[in-house]
């Protein structure tokens, strides 16, 4: 027995294939006009951008967690594996930082009695908070991290993030639990930087590679790979001196750096506070005052 | 006999996972692996998904589904918002297009199907960041994310295949 289509399913269908086909080019052009909107009004988008990312942020956060546990595992079998190793290397590393060690007390009181003589006005004290890395946002256009702390635990814009070998990048945006970091790799990353041996000042520009390059140099300033790149504190972006990375080459085409931090390795971040305004401000509300009535 | 409650909700459960898998996909591909260099090549699961879902039961992932996780992994991710979106419902368009010569295919054609869409679909983002930065980004690490992606598509595939099996076969 064949079923034939009532005159209503006949006429509905081909409405509704075009009904789906003008549905899909609304949509690519609502895409657009996204695309658009974020380009012009930034901080719409920006919002937009924090409200979902806060609204998903548990949810990534119970997610990673057993990928982290994991990988505390596979580390721990390896350091196991190769404990002779690095036992006698840090023998080694002992005997030289030894060194060092008496070198640096030597230059801390010699620094202590030149400011004494000098008034010298030291810098603010870095408060600092340690969160989790929730997702690394992978891909090869955008290099960003989110992490499990937001404006709750005093994250700000703006603030350099780091780990114990230098700076990852600095927080982009921020919502209530959660917050964004553009990584120093990232195409949109410029961080007023300078090269440590001969203290010519630089902008670290990310280009979407494992290896940001060194732009707007003096012409005069001499670099050679090795080394060392700070940051400078121009622009009161970041504190002076946070350590970036290490000079990779150097050509006509441009200088690289190798950053002191692997992306892989990220997992637990810090969050420096030096109280500095920053390359960018952010209107405050006036009526938002710190000050609950006793 | 008309269904009852739970079986017609049983039956809805079953129909959104097409949709709930790629959701899944979105927020595999941001999990921070520790796997050194792993990050700038991440496949582009979600485009995966689209495309399969897309040949295989499009309606079950309609169109606005389809922005939704390219709206939701622009904003995850970092990317501006509404690229993958764009990316995404190019990919979903195209298939649909083709969805006849799809039609009873072996894997080897759906695999090779994947391999020119996603081509098409790297192209397509790379112009779009390149227009919106203003600048041409370096393609490297996005040839290496797109063999990447294809070389998944059979391990993925076969396991949307398996789910389809499963739980999307009496509806």
């Amino acid at each position: 027995m064949k079923d034939y289509p009532r005159p209503i399913t006949r006429l509905a269908a081909p409405i509704k294939s075009l009904a789906q086909r003008f549905a899909l080019i609304g949509l690519v052009v609502a895409a657009f006009a996204l695309m658009i909107l974020g380009k012009a009004d930034t901080v719409l988008v920006e919002r937009f951008r924090d409200v979902v990312t806060d609204t998903v942020a548990p949810i990534l956060d119970v997610v990673s967690r057993p990928i982290a546990s994991t990988k505390i595992v596979v580390d721990e079998v390896r350091e196991l594996a190769a404990i002779r190793d690095e036992n006698a290397r840090l023998n080694k590393d002992k005997a030289l930082l030894l060194q060092w060690q008496t070198v640096a007390r030597r230059l801390e009181a010699e620094n202590t009695s030149l400011r004494a003589i000098l008034n010298y006005v030291p810098d603010p004290e870095a408060s600092f908070i340690t969160s989790r890395v929730i997702a690394d946002t992978g891909g090869a256009f955008a290099h960003s991290l989110i992490l499990n702390a937001g404006k709750r635990s005093s994250v700000g814009k703006g603030q350099a993030v780091m780990t114990g070998d230098g700076l990852v990048g600095r927080i982009a945006s921020v919502g209530n639990r959660a917050s964004r970091v553009l990584l120093i790799t990232d195409l949109n990353s410029r961080i007023p930087v300078i090269v440590e041996s001969t203290r010519a000042r630089a902008i670290l520009a990310g280009n979407n590679s494992n290896r940001p390059r060194l732009i707007h140099l003096p012409q005069s300033a001499s670099v050679t790979p090795g080394d060392r790149v700070v940051t400078s504190g121009h622009g009161g972006a970041f504190p002076q001196g946070l350590p970036v990375g290490i000079v990779a080459s150097v050509a006509d085409t441009g200088i690289t750096v190798q950053p002191f931090v692997a992306r892989n390795r990220l997992e637990y971040v810090r969050v420096l506070d030096f109280g500095l305004e920053g390359i960018l401000p952010t209107p405050s509300p006036p009526a938002e005052q710190e000050t609950p009535a006793r | 006999m008309r269904p009852t409650t739970w079986q017609r909700m049983d039956v809805l459960a079953r129909r959104l996972t097409p949709f709930g898998l790629t959701l899944v996909m979105v927020f595999i591909a941001i999990l921070p692996l520790h796997v050194p260099g792993f990050a700038r090549v991440a496949p582009l699961l979600p485009l995966l998904a689209v495309y399969h879902w897309g040949i295989f039961r499009p309606e079950l992932l309609p169109v606005y589904a389809v922005f939704f996780i390219g709206l939701l992994q622009d904003v995850l991710t970092g990317a501006p918002v509404g690229i993958n979106a764009v990316v995404l419902l190019g990919v979903y368009a195209v298939v649909l297009y083709q969805q006849k010569f799809f039609a009873g295919k072996s894997f080897a054609v759906v695999w090779l199907g994947f391999t020119l869409v996603s081509a098409g679909a790297a192209v397509l983002s790379w112009c779009l960041f390149s227009a919106y930065y203003a600048t041409l980004i370096n393609p490297g690490a996005l040839f290496f994310q797109y063999l990447l992606t294809v070389g998944l598509y059979p391990f993925f595939g076969w396991l949307f295949l398996r789910w389809q099996q499963a739980f999307l076969k009496y509806d």
